[in-house]
């Protein structure tokens, strides 16, 4: 008898434990929706995690986390540290081979990637998040600090990046006295521009530029180069290939910005700062601002 | 006895006074079409019609640029670009004897947009080898990858005597070297969308350079085309036939030839690849008058010269300020023609 209760006891006990490792268990693991609308469930914090694009490799670097890094991207290069890592292929061509071989907890991805649905398949869980524009960094920085469990980092993260980019936009316009140069800049001779409605745009607004290309005409329309010559731009943003030839095109030559030569070229490596929706936009907008401070009229 | 009736000097004798009258109408027709398509170039860009008709009556110093410095070259330049490739179809259907034949088969396009690729791949190496290549340009390097392929095709027929040879081959050297700028733009895909302009087309940068250019280019072809006539017509009736008339079919294959590859390599240089128009232009000649190649010659780049100015003009109406590829309405509108030629044949039989 005794030894009939004492192993029902023991029995309870087992069940309680079990149950309560369960809830435990339960409790631990997180369900986030990425951008493409799926429910990714997160029993732990990754600790082998692959991105598949610059703007977030840079931002699992910028809270801390580049050393649970196994490979990126092909176009990766910041941080430093991440050059040596494994590269994963592009955006659409991603080596899913050397993926499945890294057994990576983690691959983050584009929301556009076909990507995700393969590596379903092999059952490697994926994240997708989509960051177009200004406002889609922070969510980014909160989504990937959630995953990673650095919350508070990711935070901290948020805050600098906002302080930044308010304090470089203030000391613009206050040195500009009200006054906004009207800038055309140029992604692609063909001519694509980046119009107030892409990313460029939204840091080129917030600078207290007036872009000749507005939201209308989409994130970045194929203009008719006539266009250009119409608005006639204080300023061009324009690679530096494209730059030494601009006169040549048709009319050009009478632009403002191309007859005062007020024109802004970036290297590749302070182009990717500004092009990239990461955790770096206030150092590309504080490129483009000492552009404009030195050549703007 | 009346003479044999005559335009541009050109007599064509043979032909009844009707069918000749019908010519001489057909080619006013679209000498007319032109003119307003060149009118009509000076109103349409990025400004309403009303502001630019002010313009026009009004103009001040930037819509003077705006009108005579883009908007007259650009469709200047296109007219010509479009008499090049329909000049070069003409050639090109009477030459392998088939209407299916286009300007690019021989292999031009997929020469130029090799040259186009190895010269933006250039610009940024730091090899010292390719930087020259850098410096070209698209505009020379298209036209030096289109006579690249040319060649390539002739090397590989083993001269221009084969019709059959030169098809093939043209076909193999098309494929081969897409291929090879498939590779190419695998290793830098940033440079993507500037090949997708070239691979579309666009007028957006003809300048009075860029048509002059095109201009002279298209005098010295059609000048030695016009004279070859004959012979084309003489190949329309066999091979056999063109050599028992006392031709030399390597000498008439092979001017022929260099008449297609210039015109075709300029006209890629200038506004890219630009689809439909050679291929379309010798039909619609045809479907109207009936015309012997002498007449072809001289009506298809009238035609295509139209034809690329209209499409021209639809590119940067239909979502201006900004605008379409102009190679992506050339083929809209050819390609709707091909299938309508197709369903009214099948109807007829």
């Amino acid at each position: 008898m005794f030894c009939g209760s004492s192993s029902a006891a023991a029995l309870a006990i087992g069940i309680l434990w079990a149950l309560g490792a369960a809830a435990a268990h339960a409790d631990a693991t997180e369900s986030l929706r990425d951008d493409a609308q799926r429910d990714v469930a997160f029993d732990h914090p990754p600790q082998r995690i692959i991105t598949l694009l610059p703007s977030l490799t840079e931002t699992v670097c910028a809270i801390g986390a580049c050393d649970r890094l196994v490979a990126t991207d092909r176009y990766s290069q910041w941080p430093p540290q991440v050059r040596s890592l494994p590269k994963a292929g592009g955006l659409d061509d991603a080596e899913v081979e050397l993926i499945v071989a890294l057994k990576p907890d983690l691959v983050l991805v584009s929301r556009s990637q076909r990507i995700t649905d393969r590596l379903a398949a092999l059952g490697i869980p994926s994240f997708a998040l989509q960051t177009d524009r200004y406002g889609d960094i922070a969510h980014t920085v909160a989504t990937i600090g959630a995953i990673l469990g650095l919350k508070q980092e990711a935070g901290r993260l948020n805050e600098s990046i906002a302080a930044g980019v308010d304090r470089i936009g203030a000391q613009a316009l206050l040195r500009r006295h009200g006054a906004e140069p009207s800038v055309y800049f140029e992604v692609d001779r063909a001519p694509y521009a980046a119009g107030a409605a892409s990313f460029i745009g939204e840091l080129l607004t917030r600078l207290g530029a007036r872009n000749i290309v507005g939201a209308d005409l989409g994130a970045f329309p194929k203009l008719n180069p006539e266009y250009v010559v119409r608005y006639n731009p204080d300023v061009i943003f324009i690679s530096p290939k494209d730059a030494p030839a601009l006169a040549e095109r048709p009319g050009w030559d009478q632009i403002r910005a191309v007859k005062e030569h007020r024109l802004c070229s970036f290297s590749s490596e302070v182009d990717d700062t500004i092009v990239r929706p990461g955790p770096r936009v206030a150092d590309g907008m504080r490129a483009i601002d000492d552009c404009l401070a030195r050549v703007a009229p | 006895m009346s003479a044999p009736p005559t335009f541009l000097g050109l007599s064509v004798p043979g032909i009844e006074s009707r069918s000749s009258s019908r010519m001489l109408l057909w080619l006013a027709v679209c000498l007319t079409i032109t003119m307003l398509l060149t009118g009509a170039s000076l109103i349409v860009g990025t400004s309403s019609i009303e502001t630019s008709l002010g313009w026009l009556f009004a103009p001040d110093a930037q819509s003077s640029i705006i009108l005579w410095q883009i908007r007259l070259p650009r469709t200047v330049g296109a007219w010509f670009a479009g008499a090049l490739l329909g000049l070069a179809g003409a050639v090109a259907q009477g030459v392998f004897r088939n209407r299916l034949a286009d300007p690019y088969l021989l292999g031009t396009a997929s020469g130029a947009a090799l040259g186009v690729t190895i010269s933006l791949l250039a610009a940024d190496t730091s090899i010292a080898g390719l930087a020259w290549a850098g410096k070209l340009g698209v505009t020379a390097a298209a036209c030096i990858g289109a006579c690249a392929a040319i060649a390539l095709t002739i090397m590989l027929s083993r001269g221009v005597l084969q019709t059959a040879n030169l098809l093939l081959a043209g076909i193999v050297v098309a494929f081969l070297l897409s291929a090879v700028t498939s590779l190419l733009l695998l290793t830098k895909p940033e440079i993507w969308r500037t090949m997708q302009v070239f691979l579309l087309g666009s007028t957006g940068y003809l300048s009075w350079t860029s048509a002059c250019l095109l201009g002279a280019v298209f005098l010295i072809c059609f000048v030695p085309a016009a004279l070859l006539a004959r012979g084309l017509d003489a190949l329309s009736l066999g091979e056999d036939t063109a050599q028992s008339l006392g031709l030399s079919l390597p000498m008439l294959r092979l001017a022929l030839l260099g008449v297609l590859s210039l015109a075709t390599a300029t006209a890629v240089g200038q506004v890219g690849i630009v689809g439909f128009v050679g291929l379309v232009a010798p039909h619609l000649v045809r479907e109207t008058v009936s015309v012997n190649h002498r007449q072809l010659l001289i009506g298809a780049p009238l035609c295509g010269g139209a034809l690329l100015q209209a499409a021209d003009l639809v590119s940067r109406w239909i979502i201006r300020p900004a605008e379409l590829p102009v190679g992506a309405v050339t083929a809209c509108v050819g390609g709707a023609y091909l299938v309508f030629l197709l369903w009214r044949k099948s109807r007829d039989e």
